[in-house]
């Protein structure tokens, strides 16, 4: 019974860091940037995309095609940030909601025409699959490799938040746009560069995710209400908050479909709707 | 450019029109709805369509109440479309076939969820009425798929038998009584309803949409307001659901998914909100493309609707009527 309920936490962590590193970079560009960014999913989906090929059709290891899933990812938020997303910074949100679902439909379109509507098998190297046994539970061993891997991203990610040059400019864009560009800060460098980043990441977590989010072309709707609801809880500016977001939900997901199954996902919906009425204005201010 | 907000535009379409309700009904309104009579005529085949698209115009120009006029955006109109059209097929299945009475069901029903959401949906900024709306919609849809045993769950409600109207119109596997009948009950429902946006509680949205901060100072009880309008939509959302489940004869579980939502979203959008003809514009346009264009291939007409809400956004504010509108703006001082 004790053991049971280690696992389930176990899972939901694993569950939730996962969450945590796809949907950090939306917590930049919604809560930082105040884009309603409804693709995300998306590129979480090329990254997810990317591994599997890679690996079926070219043979690469799997850990040597995350990074790959990673820049693939990141390229392309790159380049749909120069070319379409800086134009609707200032637009309203309906306008964002509007166009970031239009991105949605066309990636999940593409994805179905190249890759079929089936879900990808994903083949883990034999030293990630099985179970690490300690007396009185079984942990798997790809679970705690993705644990492993997001405490370690989370602490580079946090460095380079909070020490570095680039870190440093991009905390005084978000703050205040304009007197960063006035301090010589290439403010449309600096949040390129953080949108790709942001994409890459959420391509990283979709490459690591496939054996427990599965993959399929309706990824980015499927899970646009955790992503959504990692950020508006976990609030904006800091690393901290949509980490503990992500895990709370991973947990609570996990629990919920594991004890109570004849209600499925409905815990995860009506958790956000009260958080929502708990807290009216979004747990974090939002900027005007 | 391309960075103006849709506010804007939508602030200069409503002066174009006029600045005080006018109710007298146009030439140009007058035309437009004696087309869909004409299609009836002309297009005999495509009855079945035909009443689809009145019934999802309706859907569009409930959407088009909340988001066009009061400026909410909601990202699960659906779960009242659903919502109505479960209950209208569920009285049907249960031994009341009577249509008329279903309708008004369904909107009392939809009506009745709607109040409740509107007080979550009226507080809060931008992005927490379109989460709220959205996590309704999926409790909603999951509620539909956990309770099998009321709703049928993924299979569907089938089994919906409609009496005949009135004791004449019986219901036929060619569309006929099915496109009188939703004519009949969205031109009634529409000529409410633009009653209702052309009087000054309409006018009070609009101020509210473009400034509800100021709107308390001339003493309008902003809040009620929205949860007034709000709950409207959600009543005529209802009835379009019920008008789908009693024509078609079956509920699917789709009628509450998310993307029948985003959808209604497209298609408001692509004829223009704020207007209300926009919706119903939008729909047909919408339908009959994917009509003709999944009939071709689903996946490319998934990719094209994509690719002009992208278009939309970034090149076409106001959608197909907002377009005409600029048009005659800009053709008008040459004559």
């Amino acid at each position: 019974m004790i053991g049971n309920v280690i696992g389930v936490l176990f899972d939901g962590l694993a569950y939730g860091s996962l969450l945590f590193i796809i949907a950090v970079g939306l917590s930049v560009t919604l809560g930082l940037m105040n884009f309603v960014n409804l693709a995300h999913g998306t590129f979480a989906m090329i990254g997810g995309y990317v591994c599997v090929l890679l690996m079926t059709r070219a043979g690469v290891p799997f850990l040597a095609t995350l990074p790959i899933a990673f820049a693939a990812a990141a390229l392309v938020g790159l380049v749909l940030e120069v070319t379409l997303y800086r134009r609707l910074y200032k637009a309203s949100p309906l306008d964002q909601v509007l166009f970031s679902i239009g991105i949605v439909f066309m990636s999940i379109a593409m994805a179905t025409y190249w890759f079929g509507a089936s879900q990808q098998p994903v083949a883990l190297p034999s030293y990630l699959r099985g179970q690490v046994h300690l007396p009185g539970l079984d942990l798997g061993v790809y679970r705690l490799f993705l644990i492993v891997v997001v405490a370690a991203l989370t602490l580079v990610l946090q460095y380079l938040l909070d020490r570095t040059r680039f870190g440093s400019q991009v905390r005084a864009s978000v703050d205040n746009a304009t007197a960063a560009a006035g301090l010589g800060i290439d403010v449309n460098r600096v949040f390129a560069l953080t949108f790709a980043l942001g994409s890459g990441l959420a391509g990283l977590g979709g490459a690591l995710g496939i054996d427990v989010l599965g993959l399929d072309p309706t990824f980015p709707l499927k899970y646009i209400v955790y992503f959504l609801l990692v950020v508006s809880v976990g609030g904006s500016g800091t690393m901290k908050g949509p980490l503990i977001a992500a895990l709370i939900l991973g947990v609570f997901d996990v629990a919920g479909k594991y004890y109570l199954p004849q209600i499925g996902g409905f815990v995860i919906y009506a958790l956000m709707v009260i958080l929502l009425i708990v807290f009216p204005a979004g747990l974090y201010a939002r900027r005007a | 450019m391309a960075t103006r907000s849709a506010s804007v535009s939508i602030s200069r379409a409503s002066a174009v029109a006029s600045t005080l309700p006018d109710d007298r009904w146009k030439l140009l309104e007058i035309v437009f709805w004696l087309l869909p009579v004409l299609a009836f005529f002309v297009f005999p085949n495509y009855r079945v369509l035909g009443s689809q698209i009145l019934i999802t115009g309706l859907f569009a120009v409930s959407l088009d109440l909340i988001l066009g006029y009061a400026g909410i955006v909601s990202l699960g109109h659906a779960a009242f479309f659903g919502v109505g059209a479960y209950a209208a097929g569920l009285l049907a299945v249960h031994g009341w076939h009577e249509p008329i009475t279903g309708l008004v069901v369904a909107a009392i029903v939809a009506a009745a969820v709607g109040y409740p959401v509107s007080f979550l949906v009226v507080r809060g900024s931008d992005l927490t009425r379109l989460m709220v709306t959205l996590g309704i919609g999926l409790m909603l849809w999951e509620v539909a798929n956990k309770a099998a045993f009321v709703t049928g769950g993924v299979d569907g409600l089938a089994g919906v038998t409609i009496d005949p109207i009135f004791g004449v119109g019986r219901f036929d596997i060619g569309g006929r009584t099915a496109y009188v009948y939703a004519l009949a009950v969205v031109f009634i429902v529409f000529v409410v309803l633009r009653r209702i946006v052309h009087s000054p509680f309409g006018l009070s949205l609009r101020g509210i949409r473009e400034g509800a901060k100021r709107m308390p100072a001339i003493g309008a009880p902003v809040a009620r307001r929205l949860r007034t309008i709000f709950t409207i939509a959600a009543a005529v959302a209802g009835i379009a659901g019920a008008l789908i489940a009693q024509t078609t004869q079956f509920v699917g579980i789709d009628t509450l998914g998310f993307p029948r939502s985003a959808e209604l979203l497209i298609m408001l959008v692509l004829g223009g909100a704020g207007r209300l003809y926009g919706g119903l514009v939008g729909a047909a346009l919408f339908m009959i493309a994917q009509d003709y264009l999944s009939g071709i291939d689903p996946v490319y007409w998934q990719f094209w609707i994509g690719f002009f809400l992208v278009v939309i956004v970034l090149f076409a504010h106001g959608g197909i009527l907002g377009g005409l509108d600029t048009l005659r703006t800009r053709l008008r001082p040459r004559q």
